[in-house]
């Protein structure tokens, strides 16, 4: 892999800019590999990186069914934070979090990773009670978390209504929380991983998972059957679909969660702002635009487009806060499907079939997690043996009963 | 946006109305093992295509009622009661 640095960049500006080159390989599809990723988002991507990378297993194809980083590792909001109740979230997504903070020097590609704090919002006694709480169990996890009181608020957002519908009586800061470019996590991850030898086959997808004597030995494609020693699928919505392919349940609802920007404007957002009463976020983009999002349209939709109704809630939410952006105009809206666990909590690891291994659940928080969670499936498969950071999110959990009740997993109340 | 026709009080707009999930859930008895348990609280078949559901028709008459509603286009093929069996064609 050619390095990019200070210097590439002037020879190639110095050079008209003719001699990039494509960033990562379009690979022919090998009849057999050693691990096949379905799903060439974020999660499959930095899974296969990692494998190649930390375990030595180059022999990997990552598949997909359209365009690398086109499901929701290009339609979330950007955001990566770790302000989680729970110890095994806090510890999962803090692990996240910090690779996050090295990533683009780890994967030689800029990912803009800008740490501007996730200001969380309380509107009554009642929830700043519980927003105390939920600020201290962070600290207790050993993250950074701050309460700001009403004119701290003003002061780090001074565009905020603070006497809105429902006013603001203070809330909790985490400052390292930080948001950067999404497709530049996917493609900086791919090539990456294309760099360590893993084959990256867009436009191929899984029909069938070949499984004898309980163990998977292939995948079936629209372009033909491949044989695997081992098999892991990391597709978000579409979890259930792969899951049934294998034969078990799973206990997921796929929504439609929408987010949308306006029109370019100055820097006047400084932080993401987050409530979980008026169940809103917003940030702003290095482009200048106000990215915003809410509830998911709740009901089972596989169609990645949402309805106005949810639309005009989330703005009509945003606008309360901030009144200053009703003259904005939206440029676009959108909608990825997310598999919503009953807990929130993703589900990783083994599956009921040997060798198979999956990475979902992720819900409305996925995009935080790509680090992580290519980190600690790598080493699930790698070992047959889920990493001690995924030890409880697997499957098993429902039978037990084991569930981590993670409300804040969305950051928006559930 | 959905448009759903209630049994009852004909085709309003979706946000007059609350989705229940999946229907025709039937409680096991109590004596089951954990997997069977967990297969009636948790999984779901959160079918990509024709889905059986619950409404309810919470701004309106408030009677719940079951659709028959395509998760990939969302077009709703049929609309039955709450006690009817989904149409055969459907199941």
């Amino acid at each position: 892999m050619k390095g990019y640095s200070t210097l590439s960049l002037i020879r190639n500006a110095l050079g008209g800019h003719k001699s990039w080159r494509p960033i990562w390989r379009t690979p022919d599809l090998k009849k057999s590999y050693d691990v096949v990723i379905i799903g060439a988002g974020g999660h499959g991507l930095s899974t296969a990186y990692y494998l190649a990378k930390k375990h030595g297993i180059q022999n990997i194809a990552v598949l997909d069914k359209g365009f690398l980083g086109g499901g929701n590792s290009g339609r979330n909001t950007q955001v990566t934070r770790s302000n989680y109740f729970w110890p095994q979230s806090a510890a999962f997504f803090d692990h996240s979090l910090r690779l996050y903070e090295n990533l683009g020097h780890d994967i030689n590609f800029n990912v803009m990773f800008s740490q501007r704090g996730v200001l969380t919002l309380a509107h009554s006694h009642h929830e700043l009670e519980m927003v105390r709480r939920w600020a201290n169990a962070i600290r207790i996890n050993g993250i950074d978390s701050e309460l700001v009181s009403p004119s701290d608020i003003k002061e780090i957002e001074p565009l905020i209504n603070l006497e809105s519908r429902f006013p603001v009586l203070g809330g909790f800061i985490q400052r390292r929380a930080g948001i950067s470019r999404h497709d530049a996590v996917a493609w900086g991850y791919a090539r990456a991983a294309d760099a360590n030898g893993v084959d990256i086959i867009q436009q191929c997808e899984a029909t069938a998972l070949n499984i004898e004597n309980g163990k998977v030995t292939g995948v079936e494609t629209d372009r033909g059957r491949i044989s695997a020693h081992k098999v892991c699928f990391a597709v978000a919505g579409h979890t259930t679909v792969l899951a049934g392919m294998a034969g078990f349940r799973v206990p997921i609802t796929s929504m439609a969660l929408q987010a949308m920007v306006s029109e370019p404007i100055k820097p006047c957002l400084a932080t993401m702002l987050s409530s979980n009463v008026i169940h809103m976020y917003a940030s702003q983009s290095d482009r200048g635009e106000i990215v915003l999002g809410g509830g998911a349209d709740a009901y089972i939709s596989y169609a990645q487009r949402g309805g106005i109704p949810v639309v005009e809630e989330n703005v009509a939410a945003l606008l309360e806060l901030v009144p200053a952006f009703s003259s904005l105009r939206l440029n676009r809206q959108w909608a990825g499907i997310t598999d919503i666990t009953p807990d929130t909590t993703p589900i990783m690891g083994k599956t009921p079939v040997q060798n198979l291994y999956m990475s979902g659940g992720w819900g409305t928080g996925g995009y935080k997690a790509i680090p992580a969670g290519g980190d600690t499936m790598a080493h699930t498969i790698a070992h047959d043996e889920p990493h001690p950071l995924i030890a409880d999110f697997g499957l098993d959990r429902f039978e037990t009963g084991a569930l981590i009740d993670e409300g804040a997993a969305s950051g928006v109340a559930h | 946006m959905l448009r759903i026709s209630c049994p009852y009080c004909g085709t309003r707009d979706e946000v007059e109305f609350h989705c229940g999930g999946e229907a025709h859930i039937v409680r096991p008895e109590p004596a089951v093992n954990d997997r069977e348990w967990a297969n009636y609280l948790f999984h779901r078949k959160n079918t990509k295509g024709i889905h059986l559901e619950r409404w309810c028709h919470v701004f309106g008459c408030g009677q719940w009622f079951h659709i028959a509603r395509d998760t990939v286009t969302h077009e709703v093929h049929a609309v039955y009661e709450m006690t009817e069996s989904p149409p055969e064609l459907l199941r």
